[in-house]
């Protein structure tokens, strides 16, 4: 017998197999995953691996979606991990699907499994004679068993739904406009809720006159509870009213927040921290040649997650049952939460994932979510429709944390790197449940906070780096350097509520690593592909850094002649994920303005190929956007940021051409791709931009205002 | 509390009577009386562009359009792109491109387009991204929404 496979995680934690797999009458068969669509196409392809697993076409397969009622608790979809964890448990639960029912077929037919032959679900011996199919089986019953994990899933070479690309499954209703989304939902009896949220996030409510709102047309009901307003009515629109009239006829005492956007740096670098030495690699005879030291320092602001979309949920509240119709990246986290929230035990809380507006980490799904369940408590047995107005999102939802990253390096007489540090500065990076625990109750969801009996707020955690880490993602680089030394100093006082924002520390991380050795190349002279490719060893970083150089046409040791410049950027996510280069051109005049970028990608086996395309061009983009023009604003007092005009975005006018070339690795293990562009799409920008301006702009976003302040500084 | 007086106006070809107050932000009416959610909510400030629908076939918001300025006029939303049940060839070139992500901001960036194409069937990528210059598009599906835009216009994509 050949050794024990692996059992993927999310197996082992769900291992019913029919709490993966179903058989449908319609000879279609119905897979369940915990994972979430969130805009990343992942119900496709997790579709596509089923089908080939169970050797199905792909449209005789359908998918359900997170749901603490029917699919397996896969906790959270987030980090690029769906694909590797999500996927892996789907294929193995369909391998093993496929050969308990392969087994009985071949004892009904009398020919040895592995002489059946599957087709489209039509179960066949070479004869061809004798045949039955997955529906003519007893496949609620066999499949009413533990997985054992141990069924070897099918080998790449015969694959023939995965690796093609494939079409979204969810894109015809949302170009068509069928209801798809948490707030087109509808239900018999719906009412509108709204929350009016405290001016700022320590303030206490002092009044409230609620006989005024409860007297406004359409009001059904106003909630109080300790410093949580909100409003139920009607319709939609006298929701929106009596909100605006909760807001201006409350009263607060606010409290200061300890620092402001233009002091956020100096703030985080001189609080009390926890340091940790990240890696730590010596070699005395190396550091011995150095001949020449630099340094610099980078700095990223707090940035939104600004979803299209206001959070939305829908909730029922009957004594002792809830129900939410929720876009949570997370619906069993979620369910945990509420029933801690509300004192019921966790079966009385049911969580339904229905798709939200794009979502890039923990945003205001959640809150939104508990909102709901809130609002619709006032009005038992009546599904209230919930959503947050545009300044609810911006002044509420956990941001990604400003960081300050410093970077020391040495370089012999020749060039190379001898001696290279990075020191990084932050909040920690999550505010999920289940990263941090307590020893009593705590919960991630903000109106928890408010309430009268409140349920405190979970302390704020980091990711560990065994799953890649948070401030810290990325801040090890991969080039092969005698000595490197990196240390998180880990900031706890915490002036605005932060969270996970796509790939993290990752974002800073790799903007500062992969600035300064562009730093270093020019200072030794040297080209930055050229200087790249001479510390790297990893043959498949050195394959997208040279595809991407090529496909960008580079030209090594091109002078810029102070209007145009190109500069490249590379990352590994999170180190053991999917590699990327990028490669960014940008003009000085009449402005500054990036006209185009190029990017090679290597994530292993493309499970669909134009969906790993698609999301990398829309991580480049999202990325161009906060490296350009992404800060959230805000004082002493409050956030400033609350609307599409104090936090500008990127705009059509402003979109460079894209193109993204994928290198095929078929027989390596797939990885996720959502977060591989964020950081060095940063970089290549602002790599350059120093190349065409001959001066650096080391504070993101890379403003006029910055261009012009470097400027003056030489 | 008596209704207040209906507003009449036609949306995809059909003739709608709503007795809402005059000054309800149409999305609201479309979304919530008339169950037509291809329209989204993303600010209700007239900034984003998830809300756009054509009024007399130009491309208005409807989270800032109250309800007295319809009356009497022809509202198309993204349900009444696909005549018969048929995608129109501007949303048939967004599937085939695959241009979308979340999708939240689609169906207005598709009627912003429609409005476009109508007044310019051949424009230039400048052209283009001016007109969808007050769509925003958080997922970053940008690019791929030119080259639909561009295929549409039966040009070779080149964004
Ligand atoms: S929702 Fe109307 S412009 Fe944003
Ligand atoms: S596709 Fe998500 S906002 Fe455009």
């Amino acid at each position: 017998m050949s050794a024990a496979i692996k059992v993927p995680p999310m197996l082992s934690a769900n291992p019913r197999l029919d709490r993966w797999v179903k058989f449908n009458d319609d000879r279609t068969a119905t897979v369940f995953t915990g994972r979430v669509e969130l805009g990343q196409g992942i119900i496709t392809a997790l579709t596509q691996i089923a089908a080939e697993e169970l050797d199905l076409t792909f449209e005789q397969v359908r998918i359900v979606d997170a749901d603490t009622e029917l699919t397996p608790d896969e906790g959270h979809t987030s980090g690029s991990r769906s694909i590797s964890e999500g996927g892996s448990a789907m294929r193995s639960a369909c391998a093993e699907v496929r050969a308990v029912l392969l087994a009985e077929a071949a004892r009904r037919l009398d020919i040895p499994a592995d002489r059946l032959v599957v087709e489209e679900g039509r179960i066949t011996g070479a004869d061809r004679i004798r045949e039955t199919t997955y529906w003519n089986l007893p496949h609620a019953e066999l499949l009413d068993r533990a997985a054992t994990g141990q069924v070897p899933p099918k080998p790449v070479a015969r694959y023939t739904v995965v690796g093609r690309s494939a079409r979204r499954l969810d894109i015809p209703d949302k170009l068509t406009g069928r209801p798809r989304f948490v707030a087109d939902m509808k239900l018999p009896g719906m009412l509108h809720g709204r929350v009016a949220r405290p001016p700022s996030f320590g303030a206490k409510l002092v009044s409230i006159d609620e006989a005024a709102i409860r007297a406004m047309p359409g009001v059904v009901a106003v909630v109080r509870d300790g410093d949580f307003l909100g409003v139920v009515a009607e319709r939609e629109e006298q929701a929106v009213k009596a909100r605006k009239a909760m807001i201006a006829g409350s009263r607060w005492t606010e409290q200061p927040i300890p620092t402001d956007a233009a002091d956020i740096y100096r703030f985080i670098e001189t609080r009390d921290t926890t340091d940790t030495v990240i890696v730590e690699r010596r070699d005395e005879a190396a550091l011995a040649r150095a001949a020449k030291t630099f340094e610099s320092r980078y700095a990223k602001p707090y940035v939104a997650h600004a979803s299209l979309g206001p959070s939305c949920a829908l909730a029922t509240f009957d004594p002792g049952r809830i129900e939410v119709w929720t876009h949570s990246q997370g619906v069993y986290p979620l369910q945990r939460e509420l029933a801690e929230v509300f004192g019921l035990p966790v079966p009385s809380v049911v969580a339904h994932h229905v798709d939200g507006p794009g979502c890039y980490g923990h945003n205001g799904a959640d809150d939104a979510a508990l909102d709901a369940v809130l609002l619709a408590r006032a009005v038992p047995g009546r599904p209230v429709m919930l959503q947050w107005m545009r300044d609810d999102e911006f002044a509420w939802e956990p941001l990604g944390p400003a960081m300050v990253v410093k970077t020391r390096a040495a370089v012999d007489a020749a060039g190379n790197i001898v001696d290279w540090s990075l020191d990084l500065w932050s909040n920690g990076h999550t505010q999920r449940p289940g990263v941090v625990v307590t020893t009593e109750p705590s919960v991630s969801l903000l109106a928890a906070w408010h309430l009268e009996k409140p349920v405190p707020r979970i302390p704020q955690g980091d990711p560990a780096m065994s799953g890649g880490g948070g401030m810290a993602r990325n801040a090890e680089v991969i080039y092969a350097l005698p000595n490197q030394k990196v240390v998180a100093h880990r900031v706890e006082e915490l002036p605005l509520r932060a969270s996970t924002l796509r790939a993290l520390g990752a974002y800073a991380n790799v903007f500062a690593g992969e600035s300064f050795i562009d730093e270093l190349a020019e200072a030794c002279g040297a080209d930055p592909v050229e200087y790249r490719l001479r510390h790297m060893q990893n043959p498949r970083a050195r394959a997208v850094i040279e595809l991407a150089a090529q496909k960008a046409g580079w030209v090594s040791n091109e002078k810029s002649d102070g209007t145009k410049g190109r500069g490249i950027a590379f990352a590994q996510y999170k180190n053991g994920y999917g590699y990327i280069a990028i490669v960014a051109e940008v003009v000085l005049e009449p402005e500054f303005r990036v006209m185009r970028m190029v990017a090679a990608v290597d994530v292993g086996l493309a499970i669909n190929p134009d969906g790993i395309l698609n999301q990398t061009e829309g991580g480049i983009l999202q990325a161009l956007s906060w490296t350009l023009k992404e800060q959230v604003q805000f004082d002493r007092e409050r956030i400033l940021s609350r609307d599409w005009e104090t936090y500008p975005v990127l705009t059509f006018s402003e979109v460079p051409k894209v193109e993204v070339h994928l290198i095929d690795r078929r027989d390596e293990e797939p990885l996720g791709a959502g977060e591989t562009p964020t950081g060095p799409t940063a970089a290549a920008v602002a790599n350059a931009l120093a190349h065409a301006l001959g001066v650096r702009v080391r504070e993101l976003p890379l403003t006029r205002e910055r261009i012009i302040a470097a400027l003056e500084r030489t | 509390m008596s209704l207040p007086e209906p507003t009449r106006f036609t949306v995809n070809g059909t003739a709608h009577s709503v007795p809402a107050e005059p000054d309800t932000p149409l999305l609201y009416v479309l979304r919530n009386d008339l169950d037509l959610k291809g329209a989204k909510f993303g600010c209700g400030l007239g900034q984003c562009g998830a809300c756009t629908v054509l009024l007399d076939g130009h491309a208005v918001n409807a989270c800032d359009t109250p309800l007295w300025a319809v009356a009497g006029k022809q509202v198309t939303t993204v349900e009444g792109l696909a005549a018969g049940g048929t995608m129109s060839r501007l949303q048939q070139a967004f599937l085939d491109e695959q241009a979308v992500q979340c999708g939240y901001c689609i169906s207005g960036m598709l009627m912003s387009a429609t409005a476009l194409l109508e007044r310019t069937p051949d424009p230039t990528l400048d052209q283009i991204k001016e007109a969808m210059d007050r769509n925003l598009c958080r997922c970053g599906t940008q690019a791929r929404i030119l080259r639909a835009i561009q295929r549409a216009a039966g040009q070779g994509a080149s964004a």
